[in-house]
């Protein structure tokens, strides 16, 4: 199914955010559509991760606005925005290290509990009606991500390749629409790299999940992503498929360097 | 069991099952966190469902399905709704490359698949325009294949769904296809995995695999209350002898692991009663309990030591049955309850009646620990073409060193040679295709060359030393087995590999590599400097500790009525390690023994002089690749054998 590029599910627009007199971001444009896998790539400081906290609801931008799923969204918290259908992962693992990959995942379903407190305490009727509904979708991930053997593994005894997969997993469980990655393949060698890139491509066909991340090894961003921005210095540098990012001069002079005899 | 000739094909006795077990489990497999069952009469509905599918795409009378993946439910299902039809299943090994897929589907000349998920539909739809006879691929997990775009694929469910038409259309006609089978049709091709040229298919009919399970089934008195872990490969003929034939005759439950990787935690789960393992797992298992015990706190590893010495006393005789007094007897209890059950419990052994090793020599060690704990495990021994079972250790008699007398229907004798022959009523048909390779391993009488060499020991038990071509004679017409002295030696943890010299020799003589793990390990709690494995291995401690452990071996060979004559007289430890980069050992490890008579020559004129010592120089390749000579003088030592 190719994107349909009149109905982006996310637009920011003329995106501005300073912390001071540092300008992160400044006027950054750009759309994600349906279906796509999104990349956001730059050196360090171009401000990826802030854009990130700004789709996420971390930042506030100081300018601009933020079109979800055709709707203009106000000034929200992170969990409301959480709830309207964003999940992330983080560059630095932030999972609960003393909990299991199970409950890791089951928390990631806590925004789609319905049950009430008292219910979820009292665990019984509805709550534990809903509690096997959730946990039969946690494991359908769990399969889907091949880590039924860590099943019962407290996640701080897992190796980081595989807490990525974890955190991975737990960004899965909210059922989002739309899925930020940060840096996903960062610290992994080349096998768990390979594992990676077959997950973002499986979960971007088999759950329709819009996939955006970012990245710093340039040969998975190239290979696994429908469209590339590229952002410098806060601005936009340029924007297109992988292999129109790849020719474009400006990229090439600001980030993927001079090649030696030009 | 008397004979059951109504029930001749799996189909059959699919049917018979699901009358008389009906509810009871027949199937469970590990998906969604949770054991998802199957009952018999569930199976035959399954099976039927699937059979009726592929007579919709073209699947007949002597058609080939092949199989590919792991311990899957629908894929035992495959192999009987391939036999429903009268077709032949061909089960491949899931790790198998493309290459060896390819060769397996165009000597089988196989037309349908039936693969387990998108890995495997991968490899078959890669290889599929260099194989002809193949039209269709079935795939079991969906996962990841939505967008392929290929004529050829289906989807198991939507392949039962066309069944379930063509049933209420034709009710009459699966009844009808699996009345036309009997039990001398085909009822298997399983290839085995030659160590050298192209797997042979061997040719399996239904009564080889259904006689050989009702035998098999009644010695060990298996029932439905039985339950299995299928979790070895289902091309390995051992799996489908465990998982099918013998699950079929007996109606007990298999269970499917959730994945390769959680089949220790679902051992665990299940507790089988009935197990097959390699001697490799038991060889871990031990390990890492003991590994685990060193962490144990003082008392606790107090008590394990008392308790599992008590074991080794008394624990196997308990299990033969044999008498023990009352005070042993309170003592193992006690010991049960404190030591042995917990650590079943851990291993997931705790319901174990029946365990099965085979396939390589059991080190006693490891033998003695699990029968001391009261785990009934034997050693059998078998082949493919033997439809597995040539020889087994019936209960209370069981020996470390023997693989047991021959199975209920199966002869054994010995030849001239010294090859051990078989036959009985497993013996396969042919290879397929191969009627050169059929006639050189089975005779006009039906004799099977196993190509092993052994003998009866005292007690009617089959004795494997060697293979037939490795096996030699001493000067004086004794018997020499190089590789049962040699895996006597290796049970030592000090020794790692060992090649024994002695075919057309006065004595034996032996090259050894020491463990340098386990013997890094001694030479560092007895302050033994080292710096290179040449050095440890030249250490005067270290040959007196291989002189003790060959002495050992030695003892144990005189008391061998044939093989007493191979008793070691002298040996070297080798400056190097046997490597397989050095074109010394096989990349399975196996000593190549021709390369290393050649390079070690003046080492082994040496042995067989009056030397103390010798000089070598050797070639070694680095693991970058890079070439370099080592040097050294090697102490040669002479037992006290004469």
């Amino acid at each position: 199914m190719l994107p349909d590029p009149s109905n982006p599910l996310l637009e920011v627009k003329d995106i501005s955010l300073t912390f001071g007199g540092v300008e992160a971001l400044k006027d950054v444009s750009f759309e994600i559509l349906r279906g796509e896998v999104r990349a956001i790539i730059g050196p360090n400081g171009a401000g990826k991760s802030s854009m990130l906290n700004v789709i996420n609801g971390f930042y506030y931008p100081q300018k601009g606005e933020i079109w979800f799923d055709g709707q203009l969204r106000d000034h929200m918290k992170p969990h409301d925005v959480a709830r309207l259908g964003i999940a992330r992962t983080f560059q630095n693992i932030a999972l609960f290290k003393g909990m299991t990959t199970l409950d890791n995942l089951m928390a990631g379903r806590i925004i789609r509990m319905k049950t009430n407190l008292f219910w979820q305490a009292l665990w019984k009727g509805p709550a534990q009606r809903e509690e096997v509904e959730h946990r039969e979708r946690v494991e359908h991930i769990i399969d889907f991500l091949k880590i039924q053997s860590i099943r019962n593994t407290p996640v701080g005894r897992l190796p980081y390749g595989l807490q990525k997969r974890v955190e991975l997993g737990r960004a899965l469980a909210a059922e989002s629409k739309l899925l930020l990655l940060d840096e996903p393949m960062a610290g992994m060698n080349l096998e768990e790299k390979e594992d990676m890139c077959r997950f973002v491509l499986d979960v971007n066909q088999e759950f329709d999940t819009t996939i955006a991340l970012i990245e710093h090894d340039m040969g998975v961003v190239m290979d696994i992503s429908d469209r590339v921005v590229v952002l410098d210095y806060g601005k936009k540098l340029a924007d297109g498929t992988p292999d129109a990012v790849r020719n474009d001069q400006a990229v090439i002079d600001a980030y993927l360097g001079v090649s030696s005899e030009s | 069991m008397p004979f059951d000739c109504m029930n001749d094909t799996f189909p059959k006795l699919l049917i018979h099952n699901a009358s008389r077990f009906a509810d009871r489990t027949a199937v469970r497999e590990k998906d969604m966190g949770i054991w998802q069952s199957w009952t018999w009469k569930e199976v035959r509905d399954e099976v039927f469902l699937l059979a009726n599918g592929l007579a919709t795409i073209g699947f007949g009378r002597g058609d080939k399905l092949a199989i590919a993946g792991a311990n899957r439910p629908r894929l035992y299902w495959g192999i009987c709704a391939a036999q429903c039809l009268g077709g032949i299943p061909v089960p491949i090994y899931a790790d198998s490359v493309a290459e060896e897929v390819l060769y397996v589907l165009n000597h089988a000349g196989v037309s349908h698949v039936l693969a387990e998920d998108q890995e495997q539909v991968d490899k078959i739809l890669e290889i599929m325009p260099d194989c002809e006879t193949l039209e269709y691929v079935i795939y079991d997990d969906s996962r990841g294949l939505r967008d392929y775009d290929t004529d050829c694929l289906r989807d198991f469910v939507d392949i039962q769904n066309a069944g379930r038409e063509r049933a209420s259309k034709n009710p009459g006609f699966l009844q009808g296809e699996i009345d036309r089978c009997s039990g001398s049709d085909v009822g298997i091709f399983l290839y085995t995995s030659g160590t050298t040229g192209n797997p042979k298919g061997v040719v399996l009919s239904n009564d080889n695999v259904l006689i050989t399970s009702r035998n098999s089934a009644a010695q060990d008195g298996l029932t439905e209350n039985e339950e299995m872990l299928a979790y070895l490969p289902l091309a390995w003929v051992g799996d489908h002898i465990f998982s099918y034939g013998q699950a079929y005759v007996t109606g007990m439950c298999i269970n499917c692991p959730e994945s390769d990787a959680t089949v220790a935690n679902d051992l665990r789960e299940i507790g089988p009663t009935y197990y097959f393992a390699p001697p490799r797992v038991f060889e871990n298992l031990l390990t890492t309990v003991m590994i685990r015990m060193e962490d144990a706190g003082r008392f606790k590893q107090w008590l394990f030591d008392r308790f599992m010495e008590i074991a080794r006393v008394t624990g196997v005789r308990i299990l033969d049955r044999k008498p023990v007094s009352l005070k042993d007897r309170l003592l193992y209890r006690l010991g049960d309850w404190l030591i042995y059950a917990p650590l079943k419990n851990t291993m997931g052994f705790s319901r174990i009646r029946v365990a099965y090793t085979a396939g390589e020599a059991i080190g006693p060690e490891i033998f003695g620990f699990f029968r001391s704990l009261g785990i009934n495990i034997k050693q059998l021994y078998g082949q493919t073409e033997a439809a597995v079972f040539i020889t087994a250790q019936p209960d209370g008699e069981v020996y470390a060193d023997t693989v047991g007398i021959p199975s209920p229907g199966v002869e054994v004798k010995i030849t001239e040679a010294g090859e051990v022959v078989y036959r009985g009523p497993g013996v396969f048909q042919s290879y397929y295709r191969n009627e050169e390779a059929t006639r050189e391993a089975k005779n006009d009488e039906g004799w099977v060359m196993t190509g092993d060499a052994g003998y009866f020991d005292d007690n009617g038990h089959l004795k494997i030393i060697d293979r037939i071509k490795d096996v030699g004679r001493l000067n004086n017409g004794a018997l020499f087995a190089p590789k049962y002295i040699e895996n006597k030696l290796k049970f030592f943890p000090q020794i790692k590999e060992a090649v024994a010299l002695g075919g057309g020799r006065d004595y034996v003589s032996v090259m050894i590599n020491i463990d340098l793990d386990a013997v890094g390990n001694w030479a560092e709690r007895n302050n033994i400097p080292y710096a290179s494995y040449q050095e440890l291995a030249g250490h005067p401690d270290v040959y007196k500790m291989a002189l003790e452990n060959i002495q050992q071996v030695n003892r144990d060979l005189v008391a061998d009525r044939k093989l007493s004559a191979s008793r070691i007289r002298r040996f070297l430890i080798l400056h190097k390690e046997l490597d397989a980069d050095d074109g010394e050992l096989t990349r399975t490890r196996k000593v190549r023994r021709r390369i290393i008579a050649e390079k070690y020559d003046k080492l082994i004129d040496a042995l067989y002089s009056g030397a103390d010592s010798c000089h070598v120089q050797t070639e070694v390749t680095f693991e970058d690749g890079r070439k370099g000579i080592i040097e050294a003088n090697l102490d040669i030592m002479t037992t006290d054998v004469t």
